[in-house]
C-alpha cells in the first residue's frame, strides 16, 4: 500500500498523509496537471469526478463536480494559491453551485500537497486543514464521505446536546 | 447548526488545544479521578487544575459527581473519539485518491509492455 503514514492533528484540524508511489515525482505531477487523469482520481467510483476548468497557475482556478448514483451533482472549485512544478502546489478547496460560483457559507479546506524523490520513486506528502471542527462536519455531512459509514451522529449528539 | 451547538464545537476544541487539559483527560478517560488525586499530579496549584477540569466539563468531555468531600471526575468516552473519528472519516476520502493514483501509475507501465502472445 502505497500510504506510508498518517497523522491527525486534533487541535489544528489537520490531516497529514504520507504516501510511496512507484513513479518519478514529473509523473505524479501531471496526475494533477491533466484534467483527464485528475477526474479519475478526485471522485470515488460512486461520485466520479468532472474537471471542467484547469488552470493550476497561482491565482488559477479548477472547477469540477462529482455526480452521484441518482444523477445529483455536487461542484467544487480549488483556487491555486502557489505552484512549485513539479514539486508541489497548493490551493483552498471549496464547494460551489453548479455553475461553479463559490458557497461562502460552506468551509473551505486549505490543501498543501509535496512531491519529492525517494528511493527511485516518489515521496507525496498531502496537508488538508479544516477551520473548525464544524467546518470539518460540514464537509463530511456534504457527502465528501468515502465508503465510510458516518460517524457524524456523534459529534452530532455531542453539540446537540 | 445553531448557535448554541457552535459555541459548543468552540468549547471541544479550545478544551483540547491544551496540553495540560489534553494529560487529565487521558487520566479520566482510564478512570475516575477526585479532582484532588488530579491536582497532586501537576506542579500548580489545586485551583489551577480544578479550573481545567471546569473547561473539560464545559466541552461535554467529562463528566463530574460529588462523593463525600470528593469531586470524582470521569472522561466520556465518545466525545472524544468523536473529534478523532472525523478527521479518520476524512483520511478514508484521502487513502481512497491515492489508491487510484496508485492504480492509474501502474496502468501507465502495462501499456508500455509489449502486447501479451
Amino acid at each position: 500500500m502505497p500510504v506510508t503514514d498518517v497523522q491527525q492533528d486534533l487541535d489544528n484540524l489537520t490531516l497529514t498523509i504520507t504516501a510511496d508511489f512507484a513513479a518519478p515525482v514529473e509523473r505524479i505531477w501531471r496526475v494533477y496537471a491533466d484534467p483527464r487523469q485528475l477526474e479519475k482520481v478526485w471522485g470515488p467510483p460512486t461520485y466520479p469526478a468532472t474537471v471542467v476548468d484547469h488552470d493550476l497557475t497561482p491565482g488559477g482556478r479548477v472547477t469540477y463536480y462529482m455526480t452521484g448514483p441518482e444523477g445529483d451533482k455536487h461542484a467544487g472549485y480549488w483556487l491555486v494559491t502557489t505552484v512549485d512544478e513539479p514539486r508541489g502546489f497548493s490551493f483552498d478547496d471549496g464547494f460551489a453551485d453548479l455553475d461553479f460560483n463559490p458557497r461562502p457559507e460552506l468551509p473551505v479546506s486549505k490543501n498543501v500537497f509535496t512531491f519529492t524523490e525517494h528511493d527511485g520513486g516518489t515521496r507525496a506528502t498531502y496537508v488538508s486543514r479544516y477551520a473548525s471542527a464544524e467546518a470539518l462536519k460540514q464537509v463530511l455531512d456534504m457527502g465528501v464521505v468515502e465508503g465510510a459509514t458516518s460517524s457524524i451522529n456523534q459529534i452530532d449528539d455531542l453539540v446537540a446536546s | 447548526m445553531t448557535e448554541e451547538s457552535e459555541n459548543r464545537a468552540d468549547a471541544l476544541f479550545h478544551a483540547l488545544a491544551d496540553r495540560t487539559r489534553r494529560d487529565i483527560l487521558r487520566r479520566v478517560l482510564a478512570g475516575e479521578h477526585s479532582v484532588s488525586a488530579l491536582a497532586a499530579k501537576y506542579d500548580m496549584s489545586f485551583a489551577a487544575v480544578q479550573k481545567h477540569v471546569a473547561v473539560l466539563e464545559k466541552a461535554g468531555l467529562l463528566t463530574k459527581r460529588r462523593s463525600g468531600r470528593e469531586q470524582l471526575a470521569s472522561g466520556d468516552v465518545e466525545a472524544v473519539r468523536s473529534v478523532a473519528s472525523m478527521l479518520t472519516e476524512l483520511e478514508q476520502v484521502w487513502r481512497g485518491r491515492i489508491a487510484r493514483i496508485d492504480v492509474l501509475i501502474a496502468s501507465d507501465s502495462h501499456q508500455e509492455d509489449p502486447p501479451c502472445p
